[in-house]
């Protein structure tokens, strides 16, 4: 299995194009099963009893009336899920946050479940349970949280990353640092110096699907799982783990995703589903309300965020420098350090450093969110950028060209480059006819750039080819908006064959060897390797087919267009085999024809993007309004344009609910006060102009089509750009996300004050 | 608590049943008749992905009684496409890619079909404000709004 990986060139005919997606006509006739619309015999509902308290000891729970209830199946508090993790922390932690265990540590956290015969019985039975708190002093505000005095969410908790142990326990987990030069240096070179402090609220992913499964424990061990997940893999051995289950006897099935955005690769209510149908012996539908996804599930970090950038007359930028807080919830994280390293990733810098401390809040556990933790650092960073022009007298996008990182440049958290897009996304930019739109008094145009890893992992993927030639293709990760129409595309490349032959389907964890989250941009990136892998494997055998039928040598029979091709003069008289006729002989020349494959898809091409927003602000009422956007990023190679331009335009609405109005809103008793759609608003279509999009095609040399994640960095320029925008409108810079009207209000009052 | 039996008429066929009378709308159309096109995304009637039309009228469902719907009609997602022809709606929708993870796509596709039979040529605005009680996350909206208008034209040419 020799699969070389590599870019090669070549001319395309399936990819490239954009058919319509294979799951698109179940998704637009309402058959399509999400993950609330599975059902089994005998299902009972299970609800979940939430904390009111942000910070409680649990001294006693009494569910004894509730188990009473007529209709009640199962009752289960944290007893029903012993500890099996076994020193695990980060799994203990899954585990605490599943079911609190012995202190409520959020206004949400489960407490208690029940499972009943319906939903009324089940909700009557919550209110007859007893717990009896022992209310705690909290803190939600991460530069409160961060402070010496604040109240300790976990006494454990030492610092880890500084020289020395700590002597006191603190809510700061983990300090973290990257860098390289002597920025101390660099800052005594520059002429202009800017330095600022930032920051952002916490925000959710915003799915329209709330988290939903059913689960099905049986007496003999076994376990089916049917959930909204982006990563059933994942899924399946967390909750193996922690229920106790061997994992090849829990099936987990993938159902189609209502939305995950990073926030559906973490278990939640999954375990106390398992729980609550081990106990009841019968199987348990679970599904979160939006209040409980808004109050137990997501979301993003807050931050706050201190940058300082120095910079030469002539725009050259002599240092860079950024301090960043991070909030993860009650539960330790990497989000700051993710932060810090993504922060100066756009750039070519000799000394830079940033260090993250991350930083426990009684609000729910932070979950990934589409490039987690670089919308904020971008946020930060390209407004210092952006102001460091102004002083120099530059043009923002000729000041970023000037500094842009490129093939070769040592990057600020350390690898060096190979062939990026950051350069070209600004070229496009400063050639956009956007650039050159006139504005009207009240607007403001800005520009931002971003940055994502992306991330390749464990891929698995088969492809069968049936005997009438059609072909299945069973992949592992999961469809989060459109990756079957684009593996397809590339299993019909690869064979030779055309798209509406090739069915995609997402296998479940029993059919299929493992299959990491589908996170970090991966899902089309990975899985394509996979099946360009699993489909050469199957040429293969599909070439020795062909030597069998004809009796030649294998090594005179090449795969062309879909046909197998008998090479060398001696073979003239053999006229091409279609896959068809081959796959039609195949019981008599050996059996099923299939192509497998398991890799790691490692070489994922770091992502690029620069957008131009313009935006009106009303300086009565401090309200914006997004009137033009653009996006231009690298997609490496787009298989799917239609969908590439989705991920572009998707990304950039969530970011524009970011910067203009999303946040959580915590009141001085430390309870979520907005958690509902009418509160906390996401971007609807009235609030939005066309976004447009270009795609620009620099190849991953590591992807032999040349592809790259394209799903996450299209979050990370549009806090900074509108945030550029707003200020430019308003003659002000905005240093507080969401840049909500009564911000924008006061940060005027302020200037006039001055 | 005594059930109310309900006859209502959905997407055509005449439908019986038993529901609670705190029973939603929605909840009877999913848990009840397995019509589980429509979605529940919030059930406070401010994401629209349960939209369904009841006498003409565009709602959320999780916002109407199982009870209410007697004696009305009701059209769900389910009857949108006449046997195997999609109607217009649902064939530009999938033509540009205007839906992403599709859960919010019955809610649009029924506030889109409610929208254009009481204005069947909208400009770009009207349509964005038509939609405005639809939530989706994905999209950004942009090919939604494409879709419709290119759905209006179709239907016009019709």
């Amino acid at each position: 299995m020799n699969f070389d990986p590599r870019f090669s060139g070549r001319k395309f005919a399936s990819v490239g194009t954009r058919p319509i997606r294979p799951d698109g006509i179940d998704k637009v006739t309402g058959r399509a099963r999400y993950g609330a619309d599975f059902n089994m015999a005998g299902q009972l509902v299970g609800r979940i009893l939430r904390s009111p308290h942000a910070h409680a000891v649990i001294k006693k729970i009494d569910t004894s009336k509730a188990e009473k209830l007529a209709g009640v199946k199962a009752v289960i508090t944290a007893k029903d899920l012993p500890d099996l993790t076994d020193g695990d922390a980060a799994m203990y932690d899954i585990l605490d946050n599943s079911m609190a265990r012995k202190k409520a540590l959020y206004d949400g956290h489960a407490v208690a479940a029940v499972a009943a015969i319906d939903a009324r019985i089940a909700r009557q039975a919550l209110k007859l349970i007893e717990v009896d708190y022992e209310v705690l002093p909290h803190v939600t505000d991460v530069d409160e949280a961060a402070h010496h005095h604040a109240p300790l969410i976990n006494d454990q908790v030492f610092t880890e990353g500084l020289e020395e142990k700590p002597a006191k326990p603190s809510n700061i987990t983990k300090r973290t640092q990257f860098g390289h030069g002597d920025v101390h240096k660099g800052f005594a070179e520059a002429d202009f110096v800017i330095e600022r402090s930032f920051k952002t609220e916490q925000t959710h992913q915003g799915y329209i699907e709330p988290h939903a499964c059913v689960a099905s424990v049986n007496a003999d061990g076994t376990a089916d799982l049917w959930v909204c997940t982006q990563g059933h893999f994942v899924y399946r051995q967390h909750c193996a783990q922690l229920l106790g289950l061997e994992a090849s006897k829990l099936r987990v099935t993938s159902s189609e995703i209502g939305g995950g955005f990073g926030g559906k690769t973490h278990v939640w209510a999954e375990p106390v589903a398992l729980a609550l149908s081990r106990k009841a012996g019968r199987p348990v539908k679970l599904v979160m309300t939006r209040d409980e996804v808004f109050r137990a599930s997501g979301p993003t970090s807050a931050t706050s965020i201190d940058v300082k950038i120095g910079a030469r007359k002539d725009g050259t930028i002599t240092a860079a420098e950024a301090t960043l807080r991070y909030s993860c919830g009650p539960y330790a994280g990497s989000w700051a350090e993710i932060g810090a390293m993504t922060a100066f990733a756009c750039y070519k810098l000799e000394n830079v450093k940033t260090v993250g401390y991350e930083v426990l809040v009684n609000r729910p556990k932070t979950a990934a969110y589409r490039a987690p933790s670089a919308p904020m650092a971008a946020f930060a960073v390209e407004s210092v950028v952006d102001e460091l022009a102004k002083e120099l007298g530059m043009d923002a996008v000729e000041f970023r060209i000037k500094n842009a990182a490129q093939e070769g440049t040592r990057s600020s958290y350390g690898p060096v480059y190979g062939p990026i897009g950051i350069g070209p996304t600004l070229e496009a930019v400063k050639n956009h006819p956007h650039m050159k739109a006139p504005l009207k008094a009240n607007q403001g145009r800005g520009m931002a750039c971003g940055f994502w890893f992306n991330f390749g992992g464990q891929t698995c993927t088969d492809l069968n080819i049936g005997m009438d030639g059609s072909v299945s293709l069973a992949v592992g990760t999961v469809d989060v908006g459109g990756s079957r129409a684009s593996l397809s595309l590339v299993a019909a490349e690869e064979l030779g064959i055309d798209y509406s032959h090739v069915k995609a389907i997402v296998a479940d964890t029993s059919s299929l060897g493992y299959n990491d989250m589908t996170d970090g941009s991966r899902g089309t990136f990975s899985s394509s390797m996979a099946t360009i892998s699993a489909a050469r494997n199957a040429i293969k055998i599909l070439r020795e087919r062909a030597a069998q039928m004809w009796d030649i040598p294998v090594e005179d029979v090449v795969w062309e267009k879909g046909h197998a091709i008998a090479k060398g003069e001696k073979h003239g008289n053999l006229s091409p085999l279609s896959l068809k006729e081959i796959a039609a002989a195949s019981g008599k020349t050996g059996g099923p024809i299939a192509g497998h494959s398991e890799l790691v898809a490692d070489g994922a091409g770091v992502s690029f993007a620069t957008h131009i927003c313009d935006v009106e602000v009303d300086p009565e009422t401090g309200s914006t309004r997004v009137i033009r956007y653009t996006v231009v990023q690298d997609a490496g190679k787009a298989v799917h344009p239609t969908y590439v331009e989705g991920q572009y335009q998707g990304g950039a609405a969530q970011g524009i609910g970011w910067a203009l109005n999303e946040e959580y809103i915590y009141g001085k008793d430390g309870r979520l006060q907005n958690a509902g759609f009418l509160d906390y608003r996401i971007p609807v279509c009235s609030d939005l102009p066309m976004i447009d999009t270009q795609i620009l095609e620099i190849p991953n040399p590591n992807h032999p089509y040349g592809v790259r994640g394209v799903g996450e960095t299209s979050i990370v320029p549009p806090l900074a750009a509108i945030a550029n925008a707003v200020s430019n409108a308003v003659g002000v810079r905005m240093t507080h996300i969401p840049m909500s009207p009564p911000r924008i209000l006061a940060a005027l009052d302020a200037e006039r004050e001055g | 608590m005594a059930g109310v039996a309900v006859s209502t008429t959905i997407n055509g066929d005449a439908v019986e049943y038993l529901c609670q009378p705190d029973e939603t709308l929605l909840e009877v159309l999913r848990d009840r008749l397995g019509l589980t096109g429509a979605k529940e995304g919030c059930g406070t009637g401010d994401c629209g992905a349960c939209s369904v039309i009841v006498d003409g009228r565009l709602v959320c469902s999780c916002l109407v009684l199982g009870a209410e719907a007697e004696g009305r009609k009701v059209e769900t997602i389910e009857g949108m496409a006449h046997g195997d022809q999609l109607h217009p709606l649902q064939q530009k929708f999938l033509e540009h890619a205007a839906l992403q993870c599709g859960i919010c796509t019955p809610g649009f596709l029924i506030a889109a079909k409610d929208l254009l039979a009481k204005n069947p040529s909208p400009t770009e605005e009207e349509i964005r404000f038509g939609l405005a009680g639809n939530l989706c996350r994905c999209t950004g909206y942009d090919k939604i709004v494409r879709a419709v208008q290119d759905a209006a034209n179709v239907m016009k040419g019709a």
